[in-house]
Formats: C-alpha cells, sequence, structure tokens
C-alpha cells in the first residue's frame, strides 16, 4: 500500500451542508507531501500551490452547438467548486493543468460573469493555464500566464503524462476513476491515482466523465497495477491497490 | 363492472358475403362482434373487453371490412389486383381507411396474417400491409404515396407517420383506429405517446372512431376514456363486454417436498414440474425474471431423461434464437417453453393446454392473463397450475387463486402523460408541420393521459424543445424550433427533423452489455484484462448494472449454461463455459412488477385471519402457528416491526408488503434515520414481503428506553428532506432521469444512423443529473424524472400509501432471537447481493477488508 495516512485537514464540523466536507489524503510523490483534496484539486503546501486538472471549462455551450442543448451551468459550478477550495486553502499559485477549456473557442463563449467570476479567482496570485490537447493555445481575455510544461523543484507539472520512467509528474488527461466491486455490488469513483513517482489527477469539470484506471491508457504510465487509486467519497478518500479495481 | 352490450340493440345484418362466410365454417357471429359493429355503424368508438379466444381481432376489423365493402359494392370499384400498382394517376378514392396499432410488431405481422386469409376467402377486395421498423425503406415511400385500406404498425410507427409533411393526406381518409392489447399499451410511457399520436389523427380526421381491444381490467371506463377525445368534461366509448369464457381451473402445486423458506428457484417442486410436463401436451412454464428462467431451463434439461422437446424463451436471447423458439412453438414441436413475460402477450401458439406459473403470480389480472395463454378456446377452462418458490409466495398463491376465482382485477389506474413524452410529441408536430400554441395545448389536452396537463407545464415542454428550457437563457442561437412572426412554431433546420426520426420512442432500454463466449483464459482469476480472444459467439445481452457487479473469475448462469466471468471490454463481457455445476453469483434482480397493491392487501388479511389458514398446506399453516406463538401477527391494519439480537448485530424487520422497489427505498431512508439516531445501521435486504435492517445499535433497548421512537421513524416526513437527500445520489434516480433525458431529446441514442454507446451516454446524463439538479432543480426534466420515480424503480407513491395507512398502528415486539416470519427474509442477507443500491459504506468495509487480509 502507498504512504497513506489520513492527513484530518481542519475538519469542520459534520455539517455536510456547509457545501462541502473538508479531509483529505496526503499522497507523498517523489518526496513531495500533497494533500489530495475531496474536491479532486491537489495542495502542496510547501509552495502554496493549488493543481487542478481538466476543467473542460463551456463543455455544456460546445455540446449545444452541436445539437444537445445540455444545462448551460457546468462553467458557473465548475467555478464555483474552485472558488470553494481556492477560498479554503488560499493559494498563492493555482495551475490548471490543460484541458482548462473545452475547445479554443470556448475562452470567447465564456459569460460575462463567469468571466468576472475566473478574474477574481486570480486577484492576487499567481494563475497559470498548462496546454492541453483541447485547449493547445492560449485563451483570450482569460488571465494569468500560459505554459506547455512547469518544473518546481523535484515536479513537473503537465497536461499529459509523458510516460513510464518519469519521476515527478503531475499530470491530468486521463480522468481517472476507479471501480470496486463487494459484495456483488459496484461503486465507481473520480480517483487519484499514483505509484508514489508519478500522479495522475482526477478531472475537476462538472461535465467531465472518467476513464476507468485499469483501462489500457493507464499502462503507459504505470508499471503494471504497480499504483493505488484513491478514491474519492463523500467525506474521504479510500486507497486501494489498482490490483484490487476492477475494469 | 359495466353492463354488457344491451341485447336490444338490433343485430345489424352481415352482408352477404359475411353470412356465407361464417355459415361456411359453421360459426354464428360472437354477440360482442355484433355489438362492435352495430357501435361502428352508429358512429361510435367502442371498448371491446374480452378474454383470449374471445375472436376479438375478427370482432375489431369486422365493422371496416363490412364498410370497405360496401362502398365498394355501391360503386367506386377498386382496380383488380389492388397493390402493386403506384403514382398519383392511380390513387384510389377512398385512400388508409384503418390503422391497427399494436404493442409488439410481431404481433402486427401475426395479425395481418390471420386477417389476410377470411379477407381471401370473402373474396373482399382489400388492401392489407404491415409497416415496422423491418419495412424496407422503398416499401414505406410507396405506402405514404399509395396507402393501403388497412396498415397494420406500431406506436413508434405512427409517430413517424404523423411527424411528416404528408401526415395530413395519409391520415385525412383515414376512418377507424383498432388500438390493440390496450391494456398493456396504456400502462407505460409508450401509451402516452400513442395517446398524443391518437389526437392528432383525431384532429386530422374528423370522423374519426376508435375500437379498442382489452383484456379485463379494474376499470374499464377509465380505459374507455383512452378512446375518445377529452373535450368538454369526461368522454369515453362505448363499453362492449364480451361473454365471459369458462371458468378457469387453477391450482397450487401441493408439494410432497419440504417447503423452502426463501429463494426463487422452486428447486424443490423440480421433479413434479417436470412430472405436469410430461402428462401434457404442451406447457408454457412462466416465471418472474430472466435469471429464475435460466435456472429453471437448466434443471429440467438435466433430469430430461425423456428427451422432451423443452425449449428457453427470455427477452436477453438474441432474437434469433428466440425466433427459432416461437417458430418451433407454432408447428406445435415443443412439449414445453419456460419463459418470462416475454410471452405474456398475444401471439397464438396452438395447443397449450396448461400453464405452469412458477413463483410470485404478482397481481391478478397479470395470472389471468398467463392462464389465458392455455388452451384459446374459450368454452373449454384454462388449467394452470401455481408452483410457490417459498412459504410467503404460498400465502401470495393463495390469494391469487381467490382472486382469480371471483374475477378480480387489479390493473394500475390509467398514467398521467409524461412531460418527456409531451416533449417528444411537440417536436415531433414542429418536424410535421408549423404549429400554433394554443391549438396544440387543446390537441394534447384532449388525449385521456393528458387531460389535466396545466399550460405552465405545457409551456415549459415547448420551451425545453426549444432552448432546453433553463433559467439561464443562453442558447437562443442553437435553438431546435423558434417562433415566426406568425405566431407559428417550426423546426430550426431539417437536421433536426432528421435528428428527431432516429430517436423516436419511449423504449429506453437500460444500458446493455454483449455476452460473448470465447475459452478460457486458463488459471488467472483475476488481473488486467487482455489476452483473451476476442470476437466470440454472441450468446444475448444483459443489464450492465448486472454485469458491473462481477469480477472475472465469478459464475453465473445465461443462456442456458453456467458461465464464467472473464473480462469486459467495451459493449462486451467475455465469458467462457465454467466447469462448476453451481454459479457462484445468484442473479435475482427482482422481477419488474411488484406484488399488485390488491393482492398484498389479500395477504395481509390472510395473515391476520386464522380462520382461513386451513386452506393453506400443512407447513405454512404451521409456521404462522409458531410464529403466533414466537411472536405475534398484525392484526388488520397494523404493521409489525420485531427486533431481536443476533450473533454480533441487531436487526429490525417489518412486514409492509409493499414490494421489493417500494420496500428498498424504504431501507434507504431508515437507514439514514437510523444512522442519524447514532444506531449505528450495516445494512438492510428486502424482499416483496418484508424489510430487514441490522446495525450495531442495540434496537429492543433504544426503543424501551426511549431513545428511539418507531412511529418517528416511520414518520410520513422521511419523504421529505430525507428523500431529498437519497434522490441526490440515488443509481436508481440517475437511471430514471437518464430515460426521461433520452424520451425528452436532450440525449440522443443515435446520431446519423449510429447508436451511441450506451456506455457512454450513461455517463453523461449522471453528470447531467448532478448539474441540473444544482442550479435548476424544477427544471421539467427533473420534474419528469421525479414523477417517474414516484411509480417506477423507487416506488415511493406506494411508500407514501403505506406509511400514511400504518400510521399510529405500529405494532412493536422485541425479542431474544429471530421470528419464524423473520426467517426468509433473513436467509437471504448474504445469499442474496446487498439490496438496495450501492452506498458508499460498500467503500469502507471493502478497504477494511484489504487491511485485515494484510493483518493476515
Amino acid at each position: 500500500m502507498m504512504d497513506v495516512r489520513a492527513a484530518g485537514w481542519g475538519v469542520a464540523g459534520d455539517d455536510a451542508s456547509a457545501g462541502r466536507a473538508v479531509a483529505g489524503a496526503v499522497l507523498v510523490v517523489a518526496g513531495v507531501e500533497l494533500v489530495a483534496d475531496l474536491s479532486g484539486a491537489l495542495w502542496w503546501p510547501e509552495r502554496r500551490m493549488l493543481l487542478v486538472a481538466d476543467l473542460h471549462l463551456e463543455k455544456g455551450s460546445a455540446c449545444a452547438a452541436r445539437g444537445s442543448l445540455l444545462p448551460p451551468f457546468d462553467t458557473a459550478d465548475t467555478l464555483e467548486r474552485l472558488a470553494w477550495v481556492v477560498a479554503y486553502y488560499g493559494p498563492s499559485v493555482v495551475v490548471a493543468l490543460g484541458d482548462s477549456f473545452h475547445d479554443t473557442a470556448g475562452t470567447e463563449r465564456l459569460a460575462p460573469e463567469d468571466r468576472a467570476h475566473l478574474a477574481s479567482l486570480q486577484r492576487g496570485r499567481d494563475w497559470v493555464w498548462i496546454a492541453g490537447n483541447h485547449d493547445p493555445e492560449p485563451g483570450r481575455d482569460v488571465g494569468g500566464a500560459f505554459a506547455r510544461v512547469l518544473r518546481f523543484g523535484p515536479l513537473v507539472l503537465r497536461h499529459e503524462p509523458a510516460g513510464l520512467g518519469t519521476v515527478g509528474e503531475i499530470a491530468g488527461h486521463l480522468h481517472p476513476c476507479a471501480r470496486v466491486v463487494q459484495r456483488g455490488r459496484s461503486l465507481t469513483r473520480r480517483c487519484f491515482a499514483t505509484d508514489g513517482h508519478r500522479l495522475v489527477m482526477p478531472a475537476f469539470g462538472a461535465y467531465t466523465g472518467g476513464l476507468n484506471v485499469r483501462h489500457a491508457a493507464f499502462d503507459t504510465v504505470f508499471d503494471g497495477t504497480g499504483f493505488t487509486a484513491h478514491l474519492i467519497g463523500d467525506n474521504r478518500l479510500y486507497a486501494f491497490p489498482a490490483s484490487r479495481c476492477v475494469g | 363492472m359495466s353492463e354488457p352490450a344491451p341485447l336490444e340493440t338490433p343485430a345489424p345484418d352481415l352482408p352477404e358475403p359475411f353470412a356465407r362466410w361464417f355459415a361456411g365454417r359453421g360459426w354464428a357471429p360472437r354477440p360482442h362482434q355484433l355489438a362492435l359493429l352495430a357501435a361502428a355503424q352508429a358512429g361510435r368508438s367502442a371498448l371491446l373487453i374480452a378474454p383470449t379466444g374471445a375472436g376479438k381481432t375478427l370482432a375489431g376489423f369486422l365493422p371496416t371490412l363490412v364498410e370497405l365493402f360496401e362502398t365498394r359494392r355501391r360503386g367506386a370499384k377498386p382496380p383488380a389486383g389492388g397493390g402493386g400498382l403506384f403514382g398519383a394517376a392511380h390513387r384510389r378514392p377512398g385512400g388508409l381507411h384503418t390503422l391497427y396499432i399494436s404493442p409488439l410488431k410481431a404481433l402486427a405481422v401475426d395479425i395481418a396474417r390471420n386477417l389476410e386469409r377470411p379477407v381471401a376467402e370473402m373474396g373482399l377486395p382489400v388492401r392489407i400491409e404491415t409497416r415496422t421498423g423491418d419495412t424496407p425503406q422503398s416499401r414505406r415511400s410507396r405506402q405514404r404515396r399509395d396507402p393501403p385500406d388497412i396498415l397494420l404498425t406500431t406506436p413508434e410507427q405512427l409517430a413517424l407517420l404523423l411527424a411528416s409533411a404528408d401526415a395530413p393526406y395519409l391520415f385525412g381518409s383515414l376512418r377507424r383506429v383498432v388500438l390493440d392489447e390496450l391494456h398493456a399499451l396504456v400502462t407505460s410511457k409508450r401509451g402516452d405517446l400513442l395517446s398524443l399520436g391518437l389526437s392528432r389523427l383525431f384532429a386530422a380526421a374528423p370522423g374519426l372512431t376508435t375500437v379498442g381491444l382489452s383484456a379485463t381490467v379494474a376499470d374499464p371506463e377509465e380505459l374507455a376514456r383512452f378512446l375518445v377525445p377529452q373535450r368538454d368534461g369526461v368522454a369515453q366509448a362505448e363499453i362492449v363486454q364480451a361473454a365471459a369464457g369458462a371458468a378457469p381451473i387453477v391450482e397450487m402445486l401441493d408439494t410432497a417436498e419440504h417447503l423452502p423458506w426463501a429463494g426463487h428457484s422452486a428447486a424443490h417442486a423440480l421433479a413434479e414440474i417436470y412430472g405436469l410436463i410430461g402428462r401434457h401436451r404442451t406447457t408454457l412454464v412462466f416465471v418472474n425474471t430472466r435469471s429464475q428462467a435460466e435456472f429453471l431451463f437448466q434443471a429440467l434439461w438435466r433430469i430430461n431423461e425423456d428427451g422432451h422437446a423443452i425449449a428457453l424463451h427470455h427477452g436477453s436471447l438474441d432474437v434469433a434464437q428466440r425466433r427459432k423458439v416461437e417458430a418451433a412453438m407454432g408447428e406445435g414441436r415443443l412439449r414445453a417453453v419456460v419463459c418470462t413475460s416475454s410471452l405474456d402477450l398475444g401471439i397464438d401458439w396452438g395447443d397449450v393446454d396448461l400453464v405452469i406459473n412458477v413463483g410470485a403470480p404478482k397481481g391478478a389480472s397479470r395470472l389471468t392473463q398467463r392462464i389465458g395463454r392455455a388452451n384459446h378456446r374459450l368454452d373449454e377452462p384454462s388449467r394452470a397450475v401455481l408452483v410457490p418458490a417459498n412459504r410467503f409466495e404460498v400465502l401470495e398463491c393463495r390469494a391469487a387463486i381467490d382472486a382469480v376465482a371471483e374475477n378480480a382485477q387489479d390493473t394500475p389506474p390509467l398514467r398521467t402523460g409524461a412531460l418527456d413524452v409531451l416533449a417528444q410529441h411537440v417536436l415531433g408536430c414542429a418536424c410535421g408541420a408549423p404549429f400554433l400554441a394554443d391549438d396544440l395545448f387543446d390537441e394534447v389536452r384532449a388525449a385521456a393521459p393528458y387531460a389535466a396537463l396545466t399550460r405552465r407545464d405545457f409551456d415549459s415542454a415547448l420551451d425545453f424543445v426549444a432552448t432546453g428550457g433553463y433559467a439561464l437563457k443562453a442558447y437562443e442561437r442553437f435553438a431546435k424550433i423558434r417562433k415566426g412572426a406568425d405566431g407559428c412554431w417550426r423546426v430550426t433546420h431539417p437536421r433536426v427533423a432528421q435528428r428527431y426520426r432516429l430517436n423516436v420512442g419511449t423504449i429506453v432500454e437500460e444500458p446493455m452489455i454483449k455476452i460473448r463466449l470465447v475459452k478460457a483464459r486458463g488459471a488467472a482469476t483475476r488481473g488486467p484484462a487482455g489476452a483473451i480472444g476476442r470476437g466470440g459467439k454472441l450468446l444475448g445481452e444483459v443489464e450492465e448494472y448486472f454485469v458491473e457487479g462481477l469480477v472475472p473469475g465469478d459464475t453465473f448462469l445465461f443462456a442456458g449454461e453456467v458461465l464464467r466471468y472473464e473480462a469486459l471490454a467495451e459493449d462486451s463481457a467475455y465469458v467462457s463455459r465454467a466447469t462448476a455445476e453451481d454459479p457462484k453469483v445468484p442473479i435475482y434482480a427482482g422481477g419488474k412488477f411488484p406484488l399488485s397493491t390488491y393482492l398484498a392487501a389479500r395477504v395481509r388479511d390472510m395473515l391476520a385471519s386464522p380462520s382461513t389458514w386451513r386452506r393453506l398446506p400443512d407447513q405454512v399453516h404451521g409456521w404462522l402457528d409458531l410464529q403466533r406463538a414466537r411472536s405475534r401477527l398484525p392484526k388488520p391494519g397494523e404493521l409489525l416491526v420485531e427486533t431481536f439480537p443476533r450473533s454480533d448485530k441487531h436487526y429490525l424487520v417489518c412486514y409492509p408488503f409493499e414490494g421489493r422497489l417500494a420496500h428498498q427505498t424504504l431501507g434507504m431512508l431508515l437507514t439514514r434515520r437510523l444512522e442519524r439516531a447514532r444506531q449505528r445501521p450495516l445494512g438492510f435486504v428486502a424482499n416483496e414481503y418484508a424489510l430487514a435492517v441490522w446495525g450495531l445499535g442495540d434496537l429492543s433497548f433504544a426503543v424501551k428506553r426511549g431513545a428511539l421512537r418507531l412511529s418517528e421513524l416511520f414518520d410520513e416526513d422521511m419523504l421529505g428532506d430525507d428523500l431529498e437527500a437519497w434522490l441526490a445520489e440515488s443509481a436508481l434516480m440517475k437511471r430514471t432521469f437518464r430515460q426521461c433525458a433520452v424520451i425528452a431529446g436532450l440525449i440522443e441514442r443515435r446520431s446519423g444512423g449510429e447508436e451511441k454507446s450506451r456506455r457512454q451516454v450513461t455517463i453523461s446524463t449522471d453528470l447531467v443529473y448532478d448539474v441540473l439538479r444544482r442550479h435548476q432543480p424544477d427544471h421539467m426534466l427533473l420534474r419528469a424524472a421525479r414523477a417517474e420515480a414516484a411509480t417506477g424503480l423507487l416506488d415511493i407513491r406506494r411508500l407514501g400509501l403505506l406509511l400514511s395507512r400504518v400510521r399510529g398502528r405500529i405494532v412493536h415486539e422485541p425479542l431474544s432471537r429471530v421470528s419464524p416470519l423473520a426467517v426468509p427474509v433473513m436467509l437471504e442477507i448474504g445469499r442474496e447481493r446487498v439490496a438496495g443500491e450501492a452506498s458508499e459504506a460498500l467503500l469502507a468495509e471493502a478497504e477494511a477488508d484489504l487491511v485485515r487480509e494484510a493483518m493476515g
């Protein structure tokens, strides 16, 4: 099992209706202690850095343009949840690990209120958009800096995992989720996937689905089933070795 | 009960070829056949209620055939040969005369065949054609240009025909609509869709009348409303009641074996069932679920020393396989068929002389219809044997036999039209022709299920179709339909109509996984998928949620074999033949239909009146006596709640008899409340009759000390916040929402002819549900899903009735050990898969298991 212990991050009573439960788990990647938050964000206390992956903002409107009139609340919803974690940790820097917008034109469809909300989150801190395959170029009027890859000490941050052998990599792109079967019932949850050298973050966006960690796509990131999936529950994370997860 | 058609109605004279045809067969037209003819000639719509074998089909078509014959005789002789000629020059003066709609396309095809014969024998110049999903495109186009006299089709095809620009041309001449198996059609959203289509037809063809054909129902007057436009008060069709046939002979199997406490396999009665098959010509063996069908089929073949031709028929089997069985059945080559409700409806198969119903009958009307499958001749009684699989089912069988003897009916009440279906219909209307909202609203309210529709709901459906109906007006530029300067709504792009046509219909299949047979992978029981030979013979399909509960290496029964689950890839589960005889995973996914309210009440009454117990088998009688001695039996109207410890846990068992679905919902809500009362509940299991909840808290003590009040625990207020909180995460609710989203057209099943991967659809609707619930909880789709949940998978309406029924009448019996009545549901713990839904508690449990393993 991975080096996991309950972080007990300032449990704010058991008032779940207050908006979000507060509890995470500490994961160690390349010697760096990171807090996997229940929201799906990752907090690096030492650098006061908050990481989120695959926001896919404006996915709803992208679908609507193709004829599926999905509820247009996804961007507001994603930003609202992001605002919660930002308010909670008060980061100095926020890094969005790519696919922050569902398509390049998404930055133009952003509603004025959502754009203003985003700007307010960026105020007083650094903000970096990392390039993703959905948003390979910098967007218009969305603030922040733009980068393809970022290095901070022992960690490298990028959108798509570079493959086996990379050490200290935090990536997104794969939208990991894991399925556990217990007594004939199956539960699937978004998860953080890590083997201690690399970590793949869950997707943060409201309309982002998941890819099972037992899918072949993860074979290029981890060595067989030698990694752990940290499933995001309602009030805590649950750690399972990948071999215990079902495809 | 309504009166039979008055006999003083002068019997209409049958035209000569008809009279001769009847006489030639030594038959006389039946009174109800003549009554329908009289109603038609007087321009009235009619509902015929008749048992199977009463000549319903001919009765339904007789008015049409007579009318066509007389019209043709008076003049306007059709061109010889009827069909084959097309083009405007040859358009016959008549046009489409009668539309026949059946729930099954196979039934439409079968009826066409049955109708062709008398028409040919009478030499009537009438053209009859079918139109189903299988009809080739060329014939479909020709049918629009040059319609037959009689077209036999399904509700979905009707919707498609109506959603085209030439609908007024096609249906302008329509005189009559015949609706077959109406009792079955009206119970689902297909009935809603049909009612809306019917309303369109009434508008398109003002002289139209209808004929409904139905099995016996609880409330014929209500059903008769479905057949006529509802304007200015309640209108209904004339009811014609056919004479009842010979009363069926129904018995309960008086088993010589030990009656099981629990389970649904009826394995104890296997030899007796086999014996019954051997003593009859052809036997239909009905069971409630596919897995029961699988089990019984396999078990029968294991003891089939006489080599009887016994076949299997259920909805998951490959279509080709099912057609083979049906053909063999038609040719009288089978001795028995083990089947599910897939054979409940209409098609006639020769010589069935015995129906065996294994397991719970669920409802009186349902049982009557199944029994009617035996002996399609009115004058001979049908024979049926009920085989209860456990002790509670004995009570249910007894109640059902009594109900059948009294000819009591318990079909559900007419539906309130669903909003998602309305949305689909609104788009269909726009695809046909531009419309004014006011006109369409009036037309829709003429359909009986929508008679009480409010303008607000109508407008929300319209708004949904146009731009999604969101509080946030973001999609004006992506609108599907738009109101023009003339006030008419029309589609914004031809592509919208194309997509509508690909997605029409209200049958949303559960996400299904194909089962493919491959060679065993060898010793590995768990491990990464891969190294599995792809391809493999297709055995059929099962629900995705079943496969999701499997771990590689699990064995289960399917297509008559014990299979080993190997791997899942895309939309297929790969399985191999297992060597084990007994499957590890018992699938009992409960039947679709819960125990009817009516039968439930009868069973409760039976429990409350010991004087009736002598009519029960001794084993059951003794069981109830023991219960009375060790605990108690609830008096009429009471809900018995027992609490007792067992090993290191504490149990609460109650007996509402409201069906598995309502019990599951109750179980979810009770565990929430017990959690809040700090009683540390761990789980629950529900069956059709009872619910058992267990946990760490000593419930008997908590009640005694006043820390827990049962009246509060079972208070109706659980349908408030607790229900809300649960609905937010309930997988069943999400399934319900998905169905509504697909029907309403938010999510497309098919785009450009390709069926979308259903797994994809499932994921996206769950996310949409979460987002919509947070941001616009009163959105039309959520309201539609709630309405559906009230009667569907969550059966909330029935739970509500239960809670109000038992208010102030809960009797508590603290016990030192499990009671006799509790044994059946207690036995299902562990044996059954966990009841209800997977909750996060299972993750904690799985994690704890891991830790235990690691600690040795």
